[in-house]
């Protein structure tokens, strides 16, 4: 189980940015003649990029910070036990 | 410094010897190198000609390579007898150590290369008369700065684990100065219309990169090899 | 020191819920219109990526030198965190670039080369102390310097290719309702990265002294 929620957040991440990505990447891009009077470039819509890039940055962020805090959590509370342990524990083995 | 340099042409003395012994090092990378030429000849030949810059890239591409392969093998050689650490207990300053080292491999990669860039220009059709001696520098330059780098990750590597693996991955990414150096300036020379100038400026770069990894290579080696 | 981490992190959380309402109302980029507004965020990230490899290469020569493993501490915690900004620059920059130049990436650039390459270090500086086995702090000390020292030589051997990256001369030409709110943004990444430096340093520390717990323990 420790192991595998960074894998599950991993998942996740990727799977947001497959999801947008993919809706800009398969569109059609086939050549299409221009209308006259059509601002050529901007047949490309900006919005899924934008926002794919802005939930990227925004989910690892939230990601690493949970995940950070999670093991500093654990680590901290392990380490409290080991040294209770230490204090009371027999010193013989 | 004198005592520097001879402790360090000792050292590259006797694992020469050591390699002339059975020539191991020296047969398998040539003939890796060999087979690298051969991968890149499927990818890179298209209707019977190469693509351009082909030649430059399949150079580096088999000295980058096979060289990983020779220092590899050059420090397991150490580590299997423990000699390294003999070496460092021996009684010679560490940059002594680490220049003995660099010198034997870059023998060894020089050699390798006498075959291959001949190879390579009969196979490819490169222009290697075209200016010998700006090739000759660009190669023996890149690899002094591939040997400096490598020779120190492989060093500090002996004692880690999975060091066979972690040598290409650390020393790739490390070497990408040089390797694009190498290979835009031998592209330079190799193309249809050479630009010598363009070369030029990529062998004065190539000549820093050596100079700076040497150098800080030399620094970091004491430290690092510290028992 | 830890103390500051939850007071920073709260800062950077409110300067990051506004910075979307700032970017928002920033005025639109002429020639690339919406797709633009992706700079302020991968611009900060950059630049926190660049921070956080110099953090780690001079933390690395203490460490070389010194001896002291705080120091250590602080570099292993900075190159995770120079890979994880460096990824949101990797991500976010194709992004733009698919609409700005029509691809996603191009090698043509210096910029996004060395960015690429210097990720690569850091991944495999991460590599060998993840695998490495143990002794491997030293080795990746070595690693973290010579990444450090990487940067210029990269950028030059890759800038002397051909660029086509807006220049960084951009951030000082840029009309002042612009720039505010990319310094903004710059300022909650700084914040946000102090912190999360501070975070993952004791959480390496306390690994640290667990492991000495434990080895105590058995004794």
């Amino acid at each position: 189980m420790r192991t595998r929620r960074p894998l599950v957040w991993l998942a996740l991440l990727t799977l947001v940015v497959l999801a947008g990505v993919s809706a800009v990447a398969f569109q059609d891009d086939t050549f299409k003649p221009l209308k006259p009077g059509d601002p050529g470039q901007e047949t490309l819509p900006a919005t899924p990029l934008v926002f794919v890039a802005y939930a990227f940055v925004w989910t690892l962020l939230l990601g690493y910070v949970f995940l950070l805090w999670r093991k500093l959590g654990r680590v901290e509370r392990e380490l409290a036990e080991v040294n209770a342990r230490l204090r009371t524990g027999p010193r013989t083995p | 410094m004198s005592g520097v340099l001879r402790a360090a042409w000792l050292i590259a003395r006797k694992d020469l010897r050591v390699e002339a012994r059975n020539r191991e090092i020296a047969y398998t990378t040539l003939f890796f190198a060999m087979s690298c030429v051969l991968i890149f000849a499927f990818a890179f030949i298209v209707e019977g000609q190469p693509l351009a810059d082909a030649a430059a890239g399949i150079l580096w591409v088999a000295v980058t390579f096979s060289g990983t392969l020779a220092l590899g093998r050059a420090f397991e050689r150490e580590r299997q007898s423990e000699t390294l650490r003999a070496l460092l207990l021996a009684p010679v300053e560490r940059a002594a150590i680490y220049l003995g080292k660099l010198l034997a491999l870059l023998t060894l990669m020089i050699g390798v290369e006498l075959v291959i860039v001949p190879v390579i220009g009969i196979l490819f059709a490169a222009p290697l008369a075209r200016a010998p001696w700006l090739l000759a520098s660009l190669v023996a330059t890149g690899t002094v700065g591939f040997g400096a780098v490598g020779t120190l990750f492989a060093a500090m590597l002996v004692r880690a684990q999975s060091r066979d693996v972690l040598l290409p991955v650390l020393l790739y990414p490390m070497v990408a100065p040089v390797v694009i150096a190498g290979v835009r300036g031998t592209a330079a020379l190799f193309a249809a219309e050479p630009d010598f100038a363009a070369a030029g400026t990529w062998l004065t770069m190539l000549v820093f990169f050596d100079a700076v990894f040497v150098t800080l290579a030399l620094w970091l080696f004491g430290p690092v090899m510290r028992e | 020191m830890t103390r500051v981490v939850p007071f920073l992190l709260v800062i950077a959380a409110l300067m990051f819920m506004r910075a979307p309402f700032m970017i928002d109302a920033a005025p639109y980029e002429s020639t690339m219109g919406l797709v633009q507004k992706i700079f302020y965020f991968h611009v900060p990230a950059a630049i926190t990526t660049f921070l956080s490899v110099f953090v780690c290469g001079i933390a690395s020569a203490i460490f070389l030198v010194r001896r002291k493993r705080m120091a250590d501490h602080v570099a292993v915690a900075a190159a995770e965190l120079a890979v994880l900004f460096g990824l949101m620059v990797i991500v976010t920059g194709p992004l733009w670039a698919r609409k700005a130049w029509g691809v996603w990436w191009t090698w043509g650039d210096a910029r996004l080369v060395m960015t690429f390459v210097m990720w690569m270090v850091f991944v495999a500086y991460l590599l060998l102390r993840k695998f490495g086995g143990p002794g491997s702090e030293v080795l990746a000390a070595a690693a973290g310097i010579f990444g450090m020292v990487l940067v210029p030589f990269v950028y030059w051997s890759v800038n002397y290719w051909r660029t086509v990256h807006p220049s960084t001369d951009v951030i000082r030409t840029l009309p002042p309702e612009m720039s505010s709110v990319l310094s903004w943004c710059i300022y909650s990444f700084f914040v946000l990265y102090a912190a999360l430096l501070l975070l993952r340093t004791q959480l390496e520390s306390h690994r640290a002294s667990l492991d000495e717990a434990f080895l105590a323990l058995e004794d």
